[in-house]
Protein backbone atom coordinates (compact mmCIF):
# COMPACT_ATOMS: atom_id res chain seq x y z
CA UNK A 1 0.00 0.00 0.00
CA UNK A 2 1.41 3.58 -1.12
CA UNK A 3 1.33 5.67 2.59
CA UNK A 4 2.86 8.84 1.27
CA UNK A 5 2.85 9.58 -2.67
CA UNK A 6 4.54 12.97 -4.10
CA UNK A 7 4.20 14.03 -7.86
CA UNK A 8 5.93 16.73 -9.66
CA UNK A 9 6.69 18.48 -6.84
CA UNK A 10 9.19 21.74 -6.96
CA UNK A 11 10.60 24.33 -4.47
CA UNK A 12 12.99 27.30 -5.46
CA UNK A 13 14.95 28.93 -2.52
CA UNK A 14 14.87 32.76 -4.14
CA UNK A 15 16.52 32.20 -7.76
CA UNK A 16 17.68 28.52 -6.77
CA UNK A 17 15.88 25.39 -7.76
CA UNK A 18 16.27 23.15 -4.81
CA UNK A 19 13.27 20.37 -6.54
CA UNK A 20 12.31 20.47 -9.88
CA UNK A 21 8.76 18.00 -10.43
CA UNK A 22 10.20 15.00 -8.02
CA UNK A 23 8.16 12.58 -7.80
CA UNK A 24 8.21 10.01 -5.23
CA UNK A 25 6.53 7.02 -3.24
CA UNK A 26 6.42 5.33 -0.11
CA UNK A 27 4.87 1.87 0.79
CA UNK A 28 4.30 1.02 4.33
CA UNK A 29 6.65 -0.36 6.15
CA UNK A 30 9.51 -0.13 3.76
CA UNK A 31 12.95 1.56 4.31
CA UNK A 32 13.85 3.76 1.30
CA UNK A 33 17.54 5.68 0.80
CA UNK A 34 17.18 9.01 -0.91
CA UNK A 35 21.06 9.39 -2.12
CA UNK A 36 22.46 12.00 -4.54
CA UNK A 37 25.21 13.95 -4.51
CA UNK A 38 25.44 17.38 -1.92
CA UNK A 39 23.15 20.08 -3.10
CA UNK A 40 21.15 17.81 -5.84
CA UNK A 41 17.99 18.68 -3.45
CA UNK A 42 17.96 15.39 -1.05
CA UNK A 43 17.00 17.28 1.73
CA UNK A 44 14.34 19.34 0.51
CA UNK A 45 12.54 16.40 -0.74
CA UNK A 46 12.91 15.03 2.31
CA UNK A 47 11.38 18.17 4.16
CA UNK A 48 8.79 18.84 1.85
CA UNK A 49 7.79 14.80 2.23
CA UNK A 50 7.66 15.42 6.16
CA UNK A 51 5.72 19.09 5.76
CA UNK A 52 8.26 20.90 7.33
CA UNK A 53 8.64 22.69 4.13
CA UNK A 54 5.40 23.81 1.72
CA UNK A 55 6.71 23.08 -2.10
CA UNK A 56 6.08 25.88 -4.44
CA UNK A 57 4.08 23.14 -6.60
CA UNK A 58 2.78 19.60 -6.86
CA UNK A 59 0.93 17.26 -4.95
CA UNK A 60 1.72 15.23 -1.77
CA UNK A 61 -0.74 12.79 -0.58
CA UNK A 62 -0.18 11.25 2.89
CA UNK A 63 -2.60 7.95 3.98
CA UNK A 64 -4.89 9.31 1.04
CA UNK A 65 -4.68 13.37 2.54
CA UNK A 66 -3.42 16.03 0.34
CA UNK A 67 -0.64 17.44 2.75
CA UNK A 68 -0.13 20.70 0.65
CA UNK A 69 -3.89 21.58 1.85
CA UNK A 70 -3.53 21.38 5.48
CA UNK A 71 -3.29 24.27 8.07
CA UNK A 72 0.35 24.71 9.17
CA UNK A 73 -0.99 23.47 12.61
CA UNK A 74 -2.58 20.19 11.15
CA UNK A 75 0.40 19.73 9.49
CA UNK A 76 2.48 20.03 12.95
CA UNK A 77 -0.17 17.82 14.35
CA UNK A 78 0.50 15.04 11.68
CA UNK A 79 4.30 15.29 12.68
CA UNK A 80 3.48 14.80 16.36
CA UNK A 81 1.58 11.93 15.65
CA UNK A 82 2.30 9.71 12.50
CA UNK A 83 5.95 10.90 12.06
CA UNK A 84 9.44 10.60 14.29
CA UNK A 85 12.59 12.55 13.01
CA UNK A 86 16.08 11.63 12.76
CA UNK A 87 18.94 14.69 12.35
CA UNK A 88 22.51 14.05 11.78
CA UNK A 89 23.32 16.05 15.22
CA UNK A 90 20.31 14.16 17.10
CA UNK A 91 19.17 17.37 17.91
CA UNK A 92 19.16 16.79 21.64
CA UNK A 93 17.79 19.48 23.91
CA UNK A 94 20.78 19.84 26.37
CA UNK A 95 18.90 21.16 29.32
CA UNK A 96 16.57 18.18 29.41
CA UNK A 97 18.05 13.99 30.51
CA UNK A 98 18.33 12.02 27.89
CA UNK A 99 14.91 10.09 29.24
CA UNK A 100 13.07 13.43 29.01
CA UNK A 101 14.30 14.28 25.46
CA UNK A 102 13.02 10.75 24.29
CA UNK A 103 9.96 11.50 26.72
CA UNK A 104 9.07 14.90 24.74
CA UNK A 105 7.30 14.42 21.86
CA UNK A 106 5.03 11.83 24.08
CA UNK A 107 4.38 15.49 26.53
CA UNK A 108 3.82 17.55 23.38
CA UNK A 109 0.90 14.65 22.48
CA UNK A 110 -0.68 14.77 25.85
CA UNK A 111 0.67 11.92 28.08
CA UNK A 112 1.61 12.23 31.70
CA UNK A 113 4.85 12.77 32.44
CA UNK A 114 5.26 9.99 34.58
CA UNK A 115 4.08 7.54 31.84
CA UNK A 116 5.73 9.24 28.94
CA UNK A 117 8.88 8.30 31.20
CA UNK A 118 8.08 4.84 31.53
CA UNK A 119 8.29 4.46 27.69
CA UNK A 120 11.15 6.68 27.08
CA UNK A 121 13.21 4.25 29.05
CA UNK A 122 11.56 1.20 27.61
CA UNK A 123 13.18 2.63 24.12
CA UNK A 124 16.15 3.61 25.83
CA UNK A 125 16.90 0.21 26.97
CA UNK A 126 15.67 -1.34 23.30
CA UNK A 127 18.48 1.09 21.59
CA UNK A 128 20.67 -0.37 23.85
CA UNK A 129 21.29 3.14 25.91
CA UNK A 130 19.64 2.32 28.63
CA UNK A 131 22.49 3.52 31.11
CA UNK A 132 22.23 7.89 29.30
CA UNK A 133 18.45 7.45 31.04
CA UNK A 134 19.18 10.30 33.68
CA UNK A 135 22.00 11.71 31.82
CA UNK A 136 22.36 15.26 29.88
CA UNK A 137 23.34 15.12 26.07
CA UNK A 138 26.35 16.57 26.89
CA UNK A 139 27.60 13.72 29.12
CA UNK A 140 27.06 11.00 26.41
CA UNK A 141 28.88 9.95 22.84
CA UNK A 142 27.95 10.41 19.97
CA UNK A 143 27.16 7.60 19.01
CA UNK A 144 24.90 7.23 22.28
CA UNK A 145 23.35 10.66 21.49
CA UNK A 146 22.51 9.50 17.87
CA UNK A 147 21.03 6.19 19.39
CA UNK A 148 18.79 8.25 22.24
CA UNK A 149 17.50 10.55 18.90
CA UNK A 150 16.55 7.37 17.06
CA UNK A 151 14.17 6.31 20.54
CA UNK A 152 12.93 9.65 21.06
CA UNK A 153 11.70 9.69 17.31
CA UNK A 154 10.18 5.96 17.58
CA UNK A 155 8.38 6.70 21.27
CA UNK A 156 5.42 7.48 19.48
CA UNK A 157 5.25 4.46 17.12
CA UNK A 158 5.27 6.75 14.03
CA UNK A 159 3.95 5.60 10.65
CA UNK A 160 7.58 7.05 8.95
CA UNK A 161 10.25 7.67 9.86
CA UNK A 162 12.55 10.58 8.52
CA UNK A 163 16.16 10.24 9.02
CA UNK A 164 18.51 12.70 7.19
CA UNK A 165 21.95 11.68 7.36
CA UNK A 166 21.64 10.14 10.52
CA UNK A 167 25.20 8.63 11.07
CA UNK A 168 27.08 11.54 9.12
CA UNK A 169 28.67 12.31 12.39
CA UNK A 170 29.84 8.98 13.62
CA UNK A 171 32.45 6.81 12.77
CA UNK A 172 31.89 3.24 10.99
CA UNK A 173 30.86 0.99 13.88
CA UNK A 174 28.82 3.70 15.92
CA UNK A 175 26.99 4.48 12.40
CA UNK A 176 26.47 0.55 11.86
CA UNK A 177 24.67 0.22 15.17
CA UNK A 178 22.40 2.67 14.59
CA UNK A 179 21.30 1.87 11.09
CA UNK A 180 20.81 -1.90 12.48
CA UNK A 181 18.86 -0.50 15.59
CA UNK A 182 16.94 2.02 13.44
CA UNK A 183 15.84 -0.61 10.46
CA UNK A 184 15.08 -3.59 13.37
CA UNK A 185 13.07 -1.30 15.59
CA UNK A 186 11.30 0.13 12.30
CA UNK A 187 10.87 -3.31 10.98
CA UNK A 188 9.41 -4.40 14.85
CA UNK A 189 6.65 -1.40 14.83
CA UNK A 190 5.89 -1.42 11.22
CA UNK A 191 7.37 2.04 10.49
CA UNK A 192 8.77 3.01 7.32
CA UNK A 193 11.70 4.56 7.13
CA UNK A 194 12.98 7.28 4.56
CA UNK A 195 16.75 7.71 4.62
CA UNK A 196 18.49 10.50 3.03
CA UNK A 197 22.73 9.25 2.63
CA UNK A 198 25.33 9.98 0.33
CA UNK A 199 27.08 7.02 1.89
CA UNK A 200 26.66 3.94 -0.01
CA UNK A 201 27.32 1.36 3.17
CA UNK A 202 24.05 3.43 4.50
CA UNK A 203 21.76 3.04 2.07
CA UNK A 204 22.75 -0.47 1.79
CA UNK A 205 20.06 -1.28 4.92
CA UNK A 206 17.33 -0.08 3.14
CA UNK A 207 14.93 -2.10 0.90
CA UNK A 208 15.70 0.23 -2.48
CA UNK A 209 16.96 3.32 -3.31
CA UNK A 210 15.80 6.69 -5.40
CA UNK A 211 18.62 8.95 -6.59
CA UNK A 212 18.17 12.65 -6.49
CA UNK A 213 20.29 14.76 -9.46
CA UNK A 214 19.83 18.34 -10.00
CA UNK A 215 16.24 18.05 -7.99
CA UNK A 216 14.58 15.60 -9.81
CA UNK A 217 14.37 11.71 -8.82
CA UNK A 218 15.73 8.85 -10.64
CA UNK A 219 14.53 5.36 -9.77
CA UNK A 220 16.68 2.59 -10.47
CA UNK A 221 13.99 0.53 -10.53
CA UNK A 222 12.30 1.88 -12.89
CA UNK A 223 15.59 2.53 -14.76
CA UNK A 224 15.88 -1.11 -15.00
CA UNK B 1 51.61 -22.00 -5.80
CA UNK B 2 52.57 -18.87 -4.29
CA UNK B 3 50.47 -16.04 -3.26
CA UNK B 4 52.37 -13.55 -4.95
CA UNK B 5 51.87 -15.89 -8.28
CA UNK B 6 48.33 -16.37 -7.36
CA UNK B 7 47.71 -13.32 -7.25
CA UNK B 8 49.10 -12.22 -10.24
CA UNK B 9 47.15 -15.15 -11.87
CA UNK B 10 43.93 -13.65 -10.23
CA UNK B 11 43.72 -10.61 -11.27
CA UNK B 12 44.57 -11.71 -15.13
CA UNK B 13 41.95 -13.91 -14.99
CA UNK B 14 39.33 -11.63 -13.76
CA UNK B 15 40.96 -8.67 -16.40
CA UNK B 16 40.43 -11.04 -19.39
CA UNK B 17 36.80 -12.21 -18.12
CA UNK B 18 35.69 -8.70 -17.76
CA UNK B 19 37.45 -7.00 -20.73
CA UNK B 20 35.58 -8.01 -23.64
CA UNK B 21 37.50 -7.20 -26.51
CA UNK B 22 35.18 -8.69 -29.13
CA UNK B 23 32.49 -6.47 -27.88
CA UNK B 24 35.26 -2.99 -27.59
CA UNK B 25 36.34 -4.01 -31.31
CA UNK B 26 32.38 -3.96 -31.84
CA UNK B 27 31.85 -0.96 -30.36
CA UNK B 28 34.56 0.50 -32.49
CA UNK B 29 33.51 -0.65 -35.53
CA UNK B 30 30.06 1.37 -35.04
CA UNK B 31 31.89 4.84 -36.41
CA UNK B 32 33.01 2.61 -39.46
CA UNK B 33 34.10 -0.23 -41.60
CA UNK B 34 38.00 -0.63 -40.63
CA UNK B 35 40.84 -2.92 -41.33
CA UNK B 36 42.29 -5.46 -38.46
CA UNK B 37 45.21 -3.49 -38.23
CA UNK B 38 43.06 -0.26 -38.04
CA UNK B 39 41.05 -1.31 -35.11
CA UNK B 40 43.99 -2.94 -33.30
CA UNK B 41 45.79 0.55 -33.36
CA UNK B 42 42.51 2.11 -32.67
CA UNK B 43 41.82 -0.13 -29.66
CA UNK B 44 45.57 0.23 -28.37
CA UNK B 45 45.16 3.89 -28.09
CA UNK B 46 41.93 4.58 -25.99
CA UNK B 47 41.86 1.06 -24.10
CA UNK B 48 45.45 -0.68 -24.25
CA UNK B 49 47.71 1.47 -22.65
CA UNK B 50 49.69 -1.13 -20.40
CA UNK B 51 48.03 -4.39 -22.25
CA UNK B 52 48.14 -3.58 -26.27
CA UNK B 53 46.61 -6.03 -28.53
CA UNK B 54 48.34 -8.87 -30.17
CA UNK B 55 47.09 -8.76 -33.76
CA UNK B 56 46.71 -12.47 -33.35
CA UNK B 57 43.55 -11.41 -30.71
CA UNK B 58 42.55 -9.54 -33.03
CA UNK B 59 42.29 -11.78 -36.01
CA UNK B 60 41.03 -14.88 -33.87
CA UNK B 61 37.91 -12.41 -32.44
CA UNK B 62 37.32 -11.12 -36.01
CA UNK B 63 36.70 -14.73 -37.38
CA UNK B 64 34.71 -15.26 -33.73
CA UNK B 65 32.58 -12.36 -34.67
CA UNK B 66 32.36 -13.23 -38.36
CA UNK B 67 31.01 -16.54 -38.08
CA UNK B 68 28.57 -15.27 -35.36
CA UNK B 69 27.07 -12.71 -37.96
CA UNK B 70 27.87 -9.62 -36.04
CA UNK B 71 30.50 -8.31 -38.66
CA UNK B 72 30.78 -9.02 -42.83
CA UNK B 73 34.10 -8.79 -45.13
CA UNK B 74 32.91 -5.14 -46.28
CA UNK B 75 35.88 -5.21 -48.77
CA UNK B 76 39.32 -6.58 -49.56
CA UNK B 77 42.55 -5.15 -50.26
CA UNK B 78 43.99 -6.12 -53.96
CA UNK B 79 46.81 -8.86 -53.08
CA UNK B 80 45.89 -8.56 -49.41
CA UNK B 81 45.69 -12.21 -47.46
CA UNK B 82 43.39 -12.04 -44.35
CA UNK B 83 44.89 -8.86 -42.79
CA UNK B 84 44.14 -6.99 -45.76
CA UNK B 85 39.89 -7.61 -44.92
CA UNK B 86 38.29 -4.86 -44.08
CA UNK B 87 34.99 -5.56 -41.42
CA UNK B 88 31.73 -4.09 -41.04
CA UNK B 89 29.11 -4.39 -37.88
CA UNK B 90 26.15 -5.88 -38.59
CA UNK B 91 22.35 -4.82 -37.63
CA UNK B 92 22.54 -7.76 -35.09
CA UNK B 93 26.30 -6.96 -33.91
CA UNK B 94 25.08 -3.09 -33.16
CA UNK B 95 22.60 -5.12 -30.65
CA UNK B 96 25.13 -6.95 -29.13
CA UNK B 97 26.85 -3.44 -28.09
CA UNK B 98 24.02 -1.97 -27.04
CA UNK B 99 23.02 -5.55 -25.02
CA UNK B 100 26.63 -5.41 -23.53
CA UNK B 101 26.46 -1.46 -22.60
CA UNK B 102 23.37 -2.33 -20.79
CA UNK B 103 24.11 -5.13 -18.87
CA UNK B 104 25.49 -4.24 -15.55
CA UNK B 105 28.62 -6.43 -15.00
CA UNK B 106 28.81 -8.25 -12.13
CA UNK B 107 30.33 -5.96 -9.16
CA UNK B 108 33.76 -7.56 -8.33
CA UNK B 109 37.29 -5.64 -7.89
CA UNK B 110 39.34 -4.68 -10.49
CA UNK B 111 36.18 -3.55 -12.39
CA UNK B 112 36.82 0.12 -13.61
CA UNK B 113 38.87 -1.39 -16.71
CA UNK B 114 35.56 -2.71 -18.05
CA UNK B 115 33.33 0.17 -16.56
CA UNK B 116 35.81 2.62 -18.41
CA UNK B 117 35.51 0.89 -21.57
CA UNK B 118 31.59 0.62 -21.41
CA UNK B 119 31.43 4.65 -20.70
CA UNK B 120 33.79 6.01 -23.13
CA UNK B 121 32.32 3.74 -25.71
CA UNK B 122 28.83 4.73 -24.98
CA UNK B 123 29.87 8.36 -25.37
CA UNK B 124 31.37 7.76 -28.25
CA UNK B 125 28.44 5.84 -29.92
CA UNK B 126 25.92 8.69 -28.33
CA UNK B 127 24.62 6.23 -26.13
CA UNK B 128 23.40 7.37 -22.48
CA UNK B 129 26.53 6.79 -20.18
CA UNK B 130 24.55 8.46 -17.45
CA UNK B 131 21.80 5.43 -17.44
CA UNK B 132 25.12 2.96 -18.11
CA UNK B 133 26.51 4.20 -14.70
CA UNK B 134 23.12 4.39 -12.84
CA UNK B 135 22.35 0.79 -13.64
CA UNK B 136 25.74 -0.21 -12.63
CA UNK B 137 24.91 1.71 -9.18
CA UNK B 138 21.76 -0.28 -8.62
CA UNK B 139 23.63 -3.58 -9.11
CA UNK B 140 26.30 -2.50 -6.53
CA UNK B 141 23.65 -1.43 -4.13
CA UNK B 142 22.21 -4.84 -4.70
CA UNK B 143 25.00 -6.86 -4.21
CA UNK B 144 26.03 -4.05 -0.72
CA UNK B 145 22.22 -5.08 0.33
CA UNK B 146 22.58 -8.51 0.23
CA UNK B 147 26.35 -8.35 2.12
CA UNK B 148 24.87 -6.44 4.58
CA UNK B 149 21.77 -9.03 5.07
CA UNK B 150 24.31 -11.49 5.41
CA UNK B 151 26.23 -9.46 7.37
CA UNK B 152 23.38 -9.07 10.10
CA UNK B 153 22.37 -12.37 10.38
CA UNK B 154 25.64 -14.19 10.52
CA UNK B 155 28.32 -14.36 13.20
CA UNK B 156 31.83 -12.33 13.47
CA UNK B 157 33.84 -13.67 10.51
CA UNK B 158 30.80 -13.34 8.47
CA UNK B 159 30.86 -9.65 9.47
CA UNK B 160 34.67 -9.30 8.67
CA UNK B 161 34.52 -10.89 5.54
CA UNK B 162 31.15 -9.00 4.21
CA UNK B 163 33.04 -5.64 5.23
CA UNK B 164 35.41 -6.04 3.46
CA UNK B 165 34.10 -6.65 0.60
CA UNK B 166 31.54 -3.89 1.23
CA UNK B 167 34.31 -1.14 1.56
CA UNK B 168 35.97 -2.35 -2.13
CA UNK B 169 31.85 -1.55 -3.21
CA UNK B 170 31.75 1.29 -1.62
CA UNK B 171 35.04 2.71 -3.36
CA UNK B 172 33.80 1.51 -7.00
CA UNK B 173 30.58 3.64 -6.09
CA UNK B 174 32.69 6.38 -5.16
CA UNK B 175 33.97 5.75 -8.87
CA UNK B 176 30.99 5.52 -10.56
CA UNK B 177 29.84 8.57 -8.99
CA UNK B 178 32.51 10.93 -9.34
CA UNK B 179 32.53 9.55 -13.07
CA UNK B 180 28.77 10.56 -13.86
CA UNK B 181 29.99 14.15 -12.01
CA UNK B 182 32.25 13.86 -14.73
CA UNK B 183 30.82 12.88 -17.77
CA UNK B 184 30.65 16.05 -19.51
CA UNK B 185 34.24 16.72 -19.19
CA UNK B 186 34.72 13.17 -20.45
CA UNK B 187 32.50 13.40 -23.61
CA UNK B 188 34.25 16.32 -24.63
CA UNK B 189 37.42 14.57 -24.26
CA UNK B 190 36.42 11.99 -26.19
CA UNK B 191 35.22 13.96 -28.60
CA UNK B 192 37.73 15.93 -29.35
Amino acid sequence: MTLLQARGLTKAYGPTPALSGADFALRAGEVVAVMGPSGSGKSTLLHCLAGIVRPDAGTLTYDGRDLTALSDTARSALRRTDFGFVFQFGQLVPELTCAENVALPLRLNGEKRKAAEARAVEWLARLEVDGTAGKRPGEISGGQGQRVAVARALVTAPRVIFADEPTGALDSLNGERVMRLLTEASRDTGAAVVLVTHEARVAAWSDREVVVRDGAVRDPERIA
Amino acid sequence: MPSGQLYKVRIHAVYSDAMSIGHTLLGLLESGPRHGYDLKRAFDERFGHDRPLHYGQVYSTMSRLLKNGLVVVDGIEPGGGPERKRYAITDAGITDVAQWLATPEKPEPYLQSTLYTKVVLALLTGRAAAELLDTQRAEHLRLMRELTRRKRDGDLADQLICDHALFHLEADLRWLELTAARLDALAAEVRR
